[in-house]
């Protein structure tokens, strides 16, 4: 290492990355300095993943080359990008849950011996983890760790492997708000040795909170470079949406008034375990017409069990659930949606759409016996429909002929809506529904969450934005390993009280 | 305006030509190694070829007897086209078949004197219903998530001629051959009519009718909407309420049903009785026909013609270079690796 802190480490000229029609990277130059902490800001699709891929190897650019340390680097594979030090952090953890950290640990090392002495890897492991905020238990087993302890294994096998320079990609999407500030703490620590640092994210206030230089990247291109001192919220927004701006919701307020009817009740309601699920344990959980209930936890601690449950998906095992009134606990999926239960998923191609079929009859999926017509269908009834509910939202129809799966994640998003909110449902559920969505999106999607709200729909709105619970909820819920750990009134929230109870740190107050 | 409808045109044109060369090149390369299996055993592949092509093509009986054979390569593909749409391998076209010609005959032989506007759609319905049973079995232990239907579909492919040698050996063994292990052939009301002094026979316009029946149930009724909506996505059109297990069975069963059908043509038109054997593993060629025409209809049908052609080669290889019937096994395995080799490509052109 000849050149001090400050001096480039890594560089990328003119980088060019096509996927058929789609230019995912357009001549894209982009450099990192040594102990930098530098963010990777944009919308979703701006060419971010790509762009942290190839610097790891694991995509080839067609144009362009990468310089790592004033040399030209030729990286084919990721094995090649570790030899150089290179070292990446995936949105899914790469570690093998039954081994223990040290054996994950251990798995990775170029230099493993034939023979392992896991004291010597103890001791390595030992070396960095204490001084860089890193400890984890070496003998634990990995899939009795929290996602944030995972994730620092996955940056001790890094450390370990003689990775210089660390690319995390999302590392902040699956944490709450007390391990997001240790994980920039550690980039901290990592950045005072030397490291270099490049984390990819949507998040602004993440961004001004841990970066020293923020690149923002837009359509495939950079869009722009700032140092921390030069960036706020605005000129990142501006940079991410090529002058555009959010419209900044204000806290939304319901009308304390009266009493609503329940439209959902559980009472004691349990479900058992299916192979790496949650068991849900006595949920109790009641929303009433004109209410939206935030349902925080960290993913993996019952959500998606409780959506399922709620939905018909899997059966209750005790307890009893209730829609509109009437006992449910048996009712079938196709029947609890006539009964006017709508659904918006995290992952809308995988649990809402079929990809391969036309806009047009995804748009009749689920729709019910309402547009049987003999043994076909009623397409100008449907197209009809689905029109006035597009225009409801505001949204623009999507060319009806062409499949699916051509629309982009949040145009995909916004016909899952469209359809679902067609009929006027009365109780909405809504799992991660801003998950993986841009900032304009995700703020549509809350706007047409709480605009049903208001006109009297019921909504269950699971997630892991806390700010977005926040601003939302009327009631706030607090899952954890699959039982409610605490309920929250509207303006009873607090950031550190909710993460620790998501993270089971604390029990609830009383 | 209408130069983008031209262009439209034009695109679909030339899509067309590319499947249509896709095909080819996929026969041209099975015919090519085939080729060379047939020089290592000292037999000359352009006699045969030639061969198979003026004792196909060289004449109008030739040529009948491949509309003979489409009917029930039809009826096969069909059988697996269909579950494909839902997601569904079925490999058990040649059990189901079996299973058809056993009760279609079991009709045939029950109510000999009944005219045949009344038995042959007495048997039809007979084949229908057995090759039915046959593949529903797999249809619930599939929806049911307890058996792969890959699986039970194939195994019992192999249980079927076993139910049918029992009672040609046994109950149904006929007086007039009781040398031969077949049962006494059917009365003639219940022989399926055959045209133009050929043995072109009534099952082609049934098969012909299926094909029609898969085309528009899948791409023109609601039932078929929800059919693709499981095939393409099981997860989403569960959770949009579509009921899979009825769809799972009902659609196997059809199948199957249509399978039977195949089963049911051979038995009252080309045997005129029940026998071992009745099939050449039409089933399994069906298979290839549906899984080489992507399940297009109109693929099917040129595939069927293609497969009638390919399994008339075993005859005439058997006729006119001494080679066994089952050299034509050897052939419809290369083409299965053939289009096992393109199968990446072809996902996306669906």
């Amino acid at each position: 290492m000849g050149a001090g802190v400050g001096s480039e480490l890594v560089e990328a000229r003119g980088i060019v990355k096509r996927y058929g029609n789609l230019l995912a990277n357009d001549h894209v130059d982009f450099d990192i300095r040594r102990g930098e902490i530098h963010a990777l800001l944009g919308e979703n699709g701006a060419g971010k993943s790509t762009l942290s891929k190839i610097l790891y190897g694991f995509v080839q650019p067609d144009e362009g080359q990468i310089i790592f340390e004033g040399r030209q680097a030729d990286l084919r594979s990721p094995h090649d990008a570790r030899a150089l030090g290179i070292g990446m952090v995936f949105q899914n953890f790469t570690l093998i849950p039954a081994f223990s950290v040290l054996e994950n640990i251990a798995l990775f090392l170029a230099d493993l011996p034939p023979i392992v002495r896991p004291a010597d890897i103890t001791a390595r492991i030992r070396g960095f983890s204490e001084r860089l905020g890193l400890s984890v238990d070496p003998s634990a087993l990995v899939r009795e760790l929290s996602i944030g302890e995972q994730q620092k294994v996955e940056v001790l096998k890094l450390l370990l492997a003689d990775a210089r320079f660390l690319i995390l990609d999302e590392p902040t999407r699956v944490l709450v708000p007390h391990e997001v500030e240790a994980l920039f703490s550690t980039f901290a620590a990592l950045k005072a040795e030397g490291y270099a640092i490049l984390f990819i994210t949507h998040k602004l206030q993440e961004v001004l909170a841990g970066a020293d230089r923020i690149t923002v990247m837009r359509r495939g291109r950079i869009a722009g470079t700032l140092e921390r001192q030069q960036a706020d919220e605005a000129a990142l927004v501006s940079l991410m949406f090529e002058g555009g701006s959010i419209a900044r919701e204000g806290v939304s307020r319901r009308p304390e008034s009266k009493e609503g009817a329940v439209f959902l009740e559980l009472r004691g309601a349990c479900a058992r375990a299916m192979g790496g699920e949650t068991a849900l344990r006595e949920v109790d959980l009641c929303i009433r017409e004109g209410e939206l209930i935030g349902v925080a936890g960290v993913s993996g601690n019952g959500q998606k069990e409780l959506s399922d449950l709620i939905q018909g998906l899997r059966p209750l095992s005790r307890g009893v659930k209730r829609l509109f009134g009437r006992d449910a606990s048996r009712w079938t999926i196709r029947r609890i949606r006539q009964s006017g239960v709508a659904f918006v998923p995290e992952d809308p191609l995988g649990m809402a759409a079929v990809p391969g079929m036309s806009v047009r009859e995804n748009l009749l999926l689920g729709t019910g016996k309402r547009y049987n017509s003999g043994a076909g269908i009623d397409w100008p009834g449907l197209e009809q429909d689905m029109d006035g509910s597009f225009r409801r939202l505001g949204f623009k129809m999507p060319e009806l002929a062409a499949p699916i799966r051509t629309l982009s994640g949040g145009n995909l998003q916004k016909a899952v809506i469209a359809r679902e909110l067609a009929h006027k449902p009365r109780l909405i559920v809504a799992l991660y529904p801003t998950r993986g969505l841009d900032v304009l999106g995700a703020a549509a999607v809350r706007e047409m969450l709480l605009a049903a709200r208001d006109s009297g729909s019921a909504v269950l709105l699971i997630s892991e934005d806390l700010e977005e619970l926040f601003q939302m909820s009327d009631r706030l819920l607090v899952l954890f390993a699959g039982a409610i750990a605490g309920e929250f009134k509207r303006g009873d929230y607090r950031a550190d009280e909710v993460g620790h109870l998501m993270t089971g740190s604390r029990r609830a107050r009383q | 305006m209408r130069a983008a409808a031209a262009l439209r045109a034009l695109r679909q044109i030339a899509a067309w030509c590319l499947i249509a060369l896709r095909y080819l090149a996929v026969i041209v390369v099975a015919l090519a190694v085939f080729s060379l299996i047939l020089l290592v055993v000292g037999k000359d592949p352009v006699k045969a070829y030639a061969d198979t092509f003026a004792y196909t093509f060289g004449n109008a009986y030739g040529f009948s007897e491949l509309l003979v054979r489409m009917s029930p390569l039809l009826l096969t593909a069909v059988a697996v086209a269909l579950p494909s749409r839902i997601g569904l391998i079925n490999v058990g076209g040649e059990g189901q078949l079996y299973m058809g010609a056993w009760l279609a005959s079991a009709g045939a032989l029950a109510f000999p004197s009944l005219p045949a506007w009344i038995l042959l759609p007495l048997m039809a319905a007979c084949g229908f219903a057995g090759g039915a049973v046959w593949a529903a079995v797999p249809g619930i232990l599939r929806a049911k998530k307890l058996v792969n239907e890959t699986i039970t579909t194939l195994l019992l492919n192999y249980v079927a001629p076993m139910i049918i040698s029992f009672f040609i050996f046994g109950p149904w063994r006929g007086e007039e051959s009781s040398s031969y292990p077949q049962s006494a052939a059917f009365t003639a009301s219940a022989r399926l009519p055959s045209f133009f002094n050929t043995r072109i026979h009534a099952g082609l316009l049934l098969a012909l009718a299926a094909l029609l029946f898969y085309w528009l149930v899948v791409e023109k009724t609601r039932w078929g909407v929800q059919i693709r909506a499981i095939g393409g996505n099981p997860e989403a059109a569960e959770r949009l309420g579509i009921p899979l297990v009825l769809y799972t069975v009902s659609v196997m069963a059809i199948a199957g049903g249509i399978a039977g059908l195949a089963g049911m043509g051979e038995v009252s038109a080309i045997q005129g009785r029940l026998r071992q054997g009745l099939s050449p593993g039409y089933g399994f060629a069906g298979f290839l026909v549906a899984w080489l025409a992507g399940t297009r209809p109109a693929g099917i049908l040129l595939m069927a013609f293609v497969f009638a052609i390919i399994t008339s080669v075993g005859d005439i290889l058997q006729i006119t270079q001494g080679l066994p019937y089952a050299v034509v096994n050897i052939l419809m395995a290369v083409i299965l690796f053939v289009v096992l080799g393109r199968q990446p490509g072809r996902r996306e052109t669906r």
